[in-house]
Parts: C-alpha cells; sequence; structure tokens
C-alpha cells in the first residue's frame, strides 16, 4: 500500500479531533423486575423464576425477567384466543386502526425514553436507537394502521382473512424495532398475538406492553410472556397458535421450522444472511467506503442483513482498502449512551466470545487480518472493527455469519465473476452494489439472488420496503403490502 | 393380441424409461393390465433435476410475452388432442365422459387464465414503495427456481395442468411425480409439452410412489419449492419437516384452480433500493 496518501499524512500529523463526554440524559425509569404481560396485566410467572438482564457497555445488572413456561403461555395464548374471539377480532379495520395509530403516537411521544432504554438493554449507540430504531417502530404502527381497513386492496380479486393467535419470537439485535415488525401488520390484519422477546434484551418489549395499556388496547390483543429457549419452544409447540413468525438465526429457525413443520401452523421465517457488497471501479469510492462501514459495522455488525462480504473490483483493491481503512480509524467506540459513539457495545459475552472465536479461526484458516487499534473501554463488551483479506472462499469467516464488527474483503474482474461469488452462499437476505452505471446497477441486481437490494446504499429500512430473504435466509416478507400475506389467509 | 407398451416418462423434452428399469404394472378400472409404467428412482430424479436447472434457466430467460406465447400453445395442442384424453381417461378410470370433458375444459380454462398472466403477474404483485426519505423503491416477483410437485393420488386434469401452469408463469421449472392413479399421464401430457416450444426441462413428468420419493425431493438441497398436493397428510408432514435443512418453501395442497395466489405461492418478492439525488 502506498504511504503518501492524504489520509495517512492527516494521521501522521495528528489532526485528531478529541471528543468530551456527550452522554445523552433521560431519566428513565427501570423496575427491579417484571413480570409476564397476559391479558392486559403484568403478572408474576408460574414457576416464579427470573433471570437477570444485563447492561452490556457496563457488565451491571438491568433487571430481572420472568422465565416463562408452558402453563404461562398456555395462559398467553387463552387470552389470545379470546380478545381474537370476542374482542379485538370482532372490532371494524377502521377501529383497528384507530388503535394503531394511537398506539404509534405514543410510541412517537416517549420515543426518547425508549431509545435511552434500547440502547442500556442491548448496547447500540444512542444515535442509532434514537435516529433509526424508534422512527422505524413508530413508523411501522402508523404504516400498518392504515392498512388495518383495506384488506381488499391487498391482494386484487381476493378476500383476506385473519389466521388467529400468531406467536412470534424476536431476536436481541433491534429488540423493539422487530417487536413493531411483527406486532403492527398482525394486530392489522385483525390477528391476535403472543410474542416472546429475547432475554438479553426484554426491556422495550415490556414498556411496549405499558403503551398498549395507555393506548387501551383491548386485553389480550397483545400478550408478552419472557424467557429463554424453553419459553419460544413452548409457543411453537402450543396445539392453539396459528402462525410461528420468527426472526433470528438459521439454526433456530431451521428448529422452530422442523418442529412446526409437524403440524398446519404457517410460518415466517426472517434468518441470517452472509451479505455481499460488491464495488464496481466504476463507483464513487467515497460512497461506496462509507457504504461498507455502514454495512458492516451499523449496529456493532448485529445485523441480519449486514454487508459482510465486501467484494470490490480488483483494479481499485488497494485504494479501496486504503480508504477504508482511513475511515475505520475514525470510528468511535464506547459507551451507548455517548451521543457521539459510533460502535457501541456487543449484545452480551456470549456473543463477543463468539465473534473472537470465529475472529480466531479466521486467522488460524490463513487470511490476513487488520484491525483498528485503538483503547476500549475497560469494562463491559467491546470489540473493535476490523476485516480479513486474502482469505479463501471456502474458509469459515466467509461462510459463516459472525454477527459482529468483522468484514472480509474479496475480489472479482467481471461482473459475472461479482454476481458468482455473491450468490455463492446458502443465504440470500440481502446485497449491495455500488456502481455509477444504471444499467449495470439493474442487470446485477437481478442477477443477485437475494431479498433486498441496496444500489448505492446500504442497511437502508421502511415499513413500507418488504425486507426478507431467498435461500436459508428464511421465507416471508416483513414491511410493505407483502409484508401483510403472511397474516392472513387467502380465500 | 393386444401390444401392451411401457409408458414412458417425460424428461428434459425426451420420453425416457427409468435408469433403473423398474416397471410396475397398471390397470384400468376393471383390473385388466393396460401398460407397464415407470418407477422413478432416486438417480432419475437427480438427472431430471439437472434437466429442469437448466430448463429453468432458460425458460426465465424468455420474455413473459414469449412465456404467455408457449402456455397459450399448450392449450393449442390440448385442444387439437382432447379426444385421446376423453378415451384414455374414460377408459382407463371409468369415468363418465361428461364429468371428463368438463374435467378437460376447466383445464384449458386453467391454461388460457394462466397465459394472460404471464406478463401480468408483475405488475399485480409488484410495487413501487413509497420510502420515507429520498430513494426509488420498487418490489418484483422472481421465479424461485425448480418446483417439484408430488400431485395427488385422485387424478383431475384441470388441477394438476393448475399447479404446473401456475408454476411456469413465474419462470419457474417444474418437476412432477403424477398421480399414482392415472401415471399414463407422462406420456399423455408430455406429448402436449414437447409439442408446445416449451425448452427442454421446462417441465418433467415423473411416475412412481409419493411414499418413496417425496421425503427425496424433501431433502435435495437444489430443489427451492415442494408442491405436495399429494392427500396424504402425514407425509405431508414429514416432508415439511424433513425440508428445512435448505429451508424450502412448502405449498400446501390446495384444490383451488386459476387463482393469483397460486402464482404467488411461487415466486420470491426481490426490493431493490436506489438513492434519488444528484
Amino acid at each position: 500500500m502506498k504511504e503518501e496518501t492524504t489520509e495517512s499524512k492527516a494521521v501522521s500529523k495528528n489532526l485528531k479531533f478529541e471528543y468530551d463526554p456527550a452522554p445523552e440524559s433521560f431519566p428513565v425509569e427501570i423496575a427491579e423486575k417484571y413480570g409476564h404481560f397476559i391479558g392486559g396485566e403484568f403478572v408474576a410467572p408460574n414457576s416464579g423464576k427470573y433471570l437477570d438482564s444485563i447492561n452490556p457497555a457496563t457488565g451491571e445488572k438491568l433487571f430481572s425477567l420472568a422465565v416463562g413456561d408452558a402453563t404461562d403461555v398456555d395462559k398467553a395464548v387463552t387470552a389470545a384466543t379470546n380478545a381474537f374471539e370476542n374482542t379485538w377480532g370482532k372490532l371494524t379495520g377502521t377501529e383497528r386502526a384507530k388503535y394503531l395509530f394511537r398506539v404509534a403516537r405514543i410510541i412517537q411521544e416517549r420515543s426518547r425514553e425508549l431509545a435511552v432504554l434500547e440502547t442500556m438493554d442491548g448496547g447500540k449507540p444512542i444515535k442509532e436507537s434514537r435516529d433509526v430504531d424508534l422512527p422505524l417502530v413508530a413508523q411501522h404502527f402508523f404504516y400498518n394502521a392504515g392498512w388495518a381497513d383495506k384488506m381488499d386492496y391487498i391482494l386484487p380479486g381476493k378476500t383476506l382473512k385473519p389466521l388467529g393467535v400468531c406467536g412470534q419470537i424476536i431476536p436481541w439485535n433491534f429488540p423493539l424495532l422487530m417487536a413493531a415488525w411483527k406486532i403492527a401488520p398482525a394486530l392489522a390484519m385483525g390477528n391476535t398475538v403472543v410474542l416472546k422477546p429475547a432475554e438479553q434484551t426484554s426491556l422495550t418489549a415490556l414498556r411496549l406492553a405499558e403503551i398498549f395499556q395507555e393506548a387501551e388496547l383491548p386485553a389480550g390483543t397483545v400478550n408478552i410472556v419472557t424467557g429463554a429457549g424453553e419459553t419460544g419452544a413452548a409457543i411453537v409447540d402450543h396445539p392453539k397458535i396459528k402462525k410461528i413468525a420468527f426472526t433470528g438465526s438459521t439454526d433456530i429457525g431451521k428448529l422452530i421450522a422442523k418442529q412446526a413443520g409437524k403440524t398446519d401452523k404457517k410460518l415466517t421465517m426472517e434468518l441470517g444472511g452472509k451479505s455481499a457488497h460488491i464495488v464496481f471501479a466504476d463507483a464513487a469510492i467515497d460512497q461506496a467506503v462509507e457504504g461498507a462501514v455502514n454495512g458492516i459495522f451499523f449496529n456493532q455488525g448485529h445485523v441480519c442483513c449486514a454487508g459482510s462480504r465486501l467484494i470490490v473490483e480488483e483494479s481499485i483493491k488497494e485504494t479501496f482498502i486504503r480508504k477504508l481503512q482511513a475511515r475505520m480509524k475514525q470510528i468511535r467506540v464506547g459507551n451507548p449512551l455517548d451521543k457521539n459513539t459510533d460502535l457501541g457495545a456487543i449484545n452480551s459475552t456470549e456473543q463477543l466470545e463468539k465473534i473472537k472465536d470465529l475472529v480466531e479461526i479466521g486467522k488460524t484458516e490463513g487470511g490476513k487480518f487488520w484491525q483498528v487499534d485503538i483503547p476500549l473501554p475497560t469494562t463491559g463488551n467491546f470489540f473493535a472493527p476490523c476485516f480479513f483479506t486474502d482469505q479463501s472462499m471456502s474458509s469459515t469467516i466467509s461462510r459463516t455469519e459472525v454477527f459482529g464488527p468483522v468484514l472480509t474483503i474479496s475480489t472479482f474482474r467481471t461482473p459475472d465473476e461479482a454476481i458468482k461469488k455473491a450468490n455463492d452462499t446458502p443465504y440470500g437476505l440481502a446485497a449491495g452494489v455500488w456502481s455509477e452505471k444504471a444499467s449495470k446497477i439493474h442487470s446485477v441486481a437481478a442477477g443477485l439472488k437475494a431479498g433486498v437490494i441496496w444500489a448505492n446504499t446500504y442497511n437502508k429500512f421502511d415499513a413500507a420496503s418488504p425486507f426478507g430473504g431467498y435461500k436459508e435466509s428464511g421465507y416471508g416478507r416483513e414491511g410493505g403490502r407483502h409484508g401483510l400475506l403472511p397474516y392472513v389467509e387467502v380465500q | 393380441m393386444k401390444v401392451l407398451k411401457t409408458v414412458k416418462m417425460y424428461i428434459n423434452g425426451e420420453f425416457q424409461r427409468s435408469e433403473s428399469g423398474r416397471t410396475e404394472a397398471f390397470n384400468d378400472h376393471t383390473g385388466t393390465e393396460y401398460a407397464r409404467v415407470c418407477h422413478a428412482s432416486r438417480k432419475d430424479f437427480r438427472n431430471t433435476l439437472e434437466a429442469a436447472k437448466s430448463g429453468q434457466a432458460n425458460w426465465s430467460k424468455r420474455s413473459s410475452y414469449n412465456r404467455s406465447q408457449i402456455i397459450y400453445r399448450m392449450a393449442e395442442m390440448l385442444e387439437a388432442r382432447k379426444d385421446e384424453f376423453v378415451t384414455t381417461m374414460t377408459s382407463l378410470m371409468g369415468t363418465d365422459e361428461k364429468v371428463v370433458r368438463k374435467d378437460i375444459r376447466a383445464a384449458l380454462d386453467s391454461l388460457i387464465f394462466y397465459t394472460g398472466f404471464c406478463d401480468k403477474y408483475q405488475q399485480v404483485l409488484g410495487a413501487v414503495n413509497p420510502i420515507n426519505g429520498p430513494y426509488h423503491n420498487f418490489s418484483s416477483p422472481e421465479p424461485m427456481g425448480v418446483v417439484v410437485i408430488v400431485d395427488s393420488d385422485e387424478f383431475k386434469l384441470s388441477l394438476t395442468v393448475d399447479r404446473i401452469a401456475s408454476a411456469l408463469v413465474g419462470g419457474n421449472s417444474v418437476i412432477m411425480l403424477v398421480s399414482k392413479n392415472f401415471p399414463v399421464l407422462t406420456t399423455l401430457l408430455g406429448e402436449i409439452f414437447s409439442t408446445s416450444d416449451l425448452p427442454a426441462g421446462t417441465v418433467n413428468l415423473l411416475s412412481g410412489s409419493a411414499k418413496e420419493l417425496a421425503p427425496i425431493y424433501a431433502t435435495h438441497r437444489e430443489v427451492r419449492a415442494l408442491s405436495f398436493q399429494n392427500e396424504d397428510k402425514e407425509l405431508y408432514h414429514q416432508v415439511r419437516s424433513d425440508s428445512i435443512d435448505n429451508m424450502k418453501r412448502i405449498i400446501p395442497r390446495t384444490e383451488k384452480t386459476n387463482t393469483l395466489d397460486h402464482i404467488l405461492s411461487t415466486v420470491e418478492i426481490k426490493t431493490v433500493w436506489h438513492p434519488i439525488g444528484v
């Protein structure tokens, strides 16, 4: 790599801004422990057992969450069935819309509080929970609310009916946003819900339950049962649940699909990915560098559609990597509640260990490793952004979803080769392509086997935009008109 | 003395015997042996899958207009040969001729229905999505790839034709395990397909046992979607549960015909984003 570049000069002259701490302030109240939200009330778990929820940025306990068992789940399903048969399921679309619009408004009003809680519970930077997660959460309720009275317009010529009680199991990377993605379309279509948040990040879902109370949503319309894998299994196994919607890892998704496959339950699966991010030599390079950074380091890389495989045209490899390194050195890793933080805490100690293990495997399998050299906070779970080059296409680090701030970089010579490399994965959630040539963008986008293609952008989300994968990244879409179809029966 | 034939399977645009050489007697409704029928093996399926993959690549690259004309050609061929269908279906199954003629008419109507959808379902199922920001964002349907159909035991031509045609509309190729009660369909319908300008491998018709073959289809990683139309509920649940290795799309049994949601069940929705700005 060339030494005399503007970036390296800037670094050598120590032209570096120091940032003072800029912590977000908002008094949030967190109870010592939370029960399940069933039939419109918070109730103690049948087992009497609770789990600790840890703030990953400090390692300290934040609160205790109830551990749900089959009895708790059955109570929740009974409440949801009752609401489907007698209250929520009997409302007109217009009335359902009014409730959901009201929920959206309350979320907007309480968005700072929810953002702070999300960051404390999950470790994501406050600027992301404040500027990305929360606006999208409110938008998902607002957008889907408007569909509640328009079911006849969703699939032309077809009458759509709700399914009944939907069991929904969500992950820890976008806790409240995933709850919104799941709950809003299900309710808009007239279903009722039993939702299990991830045990690492249950706090904002429980706060959402309080918002449902505030909005006077009929009791039992949404029930939240907290806990870990066994609680989820009880939901999957419950005979009265008509549909399972899951977002999470491909491994767990397959177990759920295997179990639910033995029944007639409908399934939506939003699973993992190893998304390709293709940069052509004719791309706007500085923008593409920014896109690559956003693609893999957004939310600490805890993103199912993270652009974790950067595939750069061979002729610009050196320039691109040099610019990428310069940009990565500017990433601020640290206190997630600090408004200047770019990369927050890794969600759990378990996940941090997994990332470290995969990086070690990557090194032993022959990839060249580069990591930003910065001091990390001494407490909490942190990991500096890094990438691999010269790893083989078949290496573990090239094929396994890391779910952390770890990028792999490889090269291509022709568009066909780029498409082949991009599609050489069992996953098919998302892909990115950077080029200033529109005809190339269209032909490459058409060749990529993935549900979401970001052209000259990456990691953009919207309530009106369908999201979901091809192949082992799952089935079904969330968002947009297509996101309603998993929650209806076509007559 | 009657000349007994062996009914071949329709694979890669050709009529082929099972590589295993395995055949079984097929009797008409009176119990008289009508013909020997092939019993597809696992290897037959693998060979067919290779053909179906290349057929799908060809078929999905055809323009929608071209695809619609080829499906229309199937209707033309079926119309021309419907008396042969009537004779074979009535004599083998013992079904009343009126019922058979009605079924064939419905199958023709189904081909006409899907002919017209080839260049329209994209507009009906696709969308331009209104993003909260400066982005052009659109969703469009794409084929899943190779769709394997395990047909019902009770044979009804109109249902079978709907299941094949609805998958073809979206640019998929098809491997169908035909009804065990009417295995001669492999040649009867195969002759329609082979004379309809359909690229080789786009539709393939196998005969054999659903119990034996459906689990093989379910676990094969290159099958993207499995339409399980057989009546065996237990086998359906087994297939659905076993198909998770590559997160196969499983399409449950339906007796509806001529419907948009059948096209929807064999397509993926792809969403493309691009910024707007100068």
